[in-house]
């Protein structure tokens, strides 16, 4: 009987967690990427030095984190995968959408400080345990930079003109 | 102070060195949002209280970096970078470390 019980919860589980998961990923892609849009004019390089001509007047360390967990379907899911190997699909999305919400809210960082370009952008991803199941964080920071000639804001494109 | 992961500021010039200066904090979640946790891994979605805390935790460490590098005169702090350890179930380890440096002309 017990085991019934315990059979009946995990199915539960295993089928909340599937519907309510796939929802929150979609509504979380979504929100991406409209603010992947609208955040379209800061520029993030992974480049260490700023490009010729930029003279920064100010220079600052910009971040961006999030932490996110995976639901129980696709815990589970994966938790399947460690026995044949291979890709695991679900993490893989997982990963995905705490990178480029990090990403996001560095830029939203940078933009709020009045900066449009970001260099030196790095990522650092940690699993933080929560009990059974796993969560990531992921911290995004980089050196937003304002340049010193405020038409000098608009590069690439001006300066490659001006070239 | 300028802080800053890169390791040159374009533009300036470093005038002395100050050496390595560190800033770190220890930090545990508490029961409630671990609670509250376990049930956000079923349906998925954002932890916004460990990213709170992550944030947090961060801002402290740095923090005490900048501390350090100003009790040793430095004007900017260079090549920043951040270290996470977890130290046990439940507790991490921030790490925020870099160069204390002389910048002209800041």
């Amino acid at each position: 009987m017990l085991d019934l019980i315990e059979l009946g919860l995990f199915i539960t589980l295993l089928v909340v967690g599937f519907f309510a998961g796939t929802i929150v990923e979609k509504r979380h892609y979504a929100s991406i990427r409209k603010r992947e849009r609208e955040f379209a004019d800061v520029l993030a390089f992974s480049v260490r030095f700023p490009p010729d001509r930029v003279t920064p007047q100010r220079a600052f360390l910009v971040h961006g984190t999030v932490v996110i967990s995976s639901d129980y379907f696709k815990t589970f899911v994966a938790g399947l995968r460690n026995l044949f190997g291979g890709r695991v699909r679900s993490y893989e999305t997982l990963l995905e959408r705490a990178r480029r919400e990090a990403l996001l809210r560095l830029k939203h960082d940078a933009r709020r400080q009045g900066a449009k370009l970001v260099i030196c952008v790095r990522f650092e991803t940690t699993t933080i345990s929560t009990g059974w199941a796993a969560s990531i964080e992921v911290f995004a920071f980089g050196t937003a930079l304002i340049p010193e000639r405020a038409a000098a804001i608009d590069f690439p494109a001006r300066s490659v003109v001006a070239a | 102070m300028l802080v800053s992961n890169l390791e040159l500021v374009p533009g300036r010039r470093v005038v002395a060195h100050y050496g390595i200066v560190q800033g770190s904090t220890v930090r545990a979640k508490h029961v409630g949002k671990d609670i509250f946790a376990g049930l956000k891994n079923i349906v998925g979605g954002e932890l916004k209280g460990y990213t709170e805390l992550m944030q947090e935790a961060r801002q402290e460490a740095v923090e005490r970096m900048i501390a350090e590098a100003q009790s040793m005169g430095a004007n900017a702090i260079l090549n920043v970078r951040f270290a996470t350890t977890s130290i046990a179930a439940g507790a991490a380890e921030i790490l925020a470390y870099g160069s204390a440096v002389q910048l002209d002309g800041v």
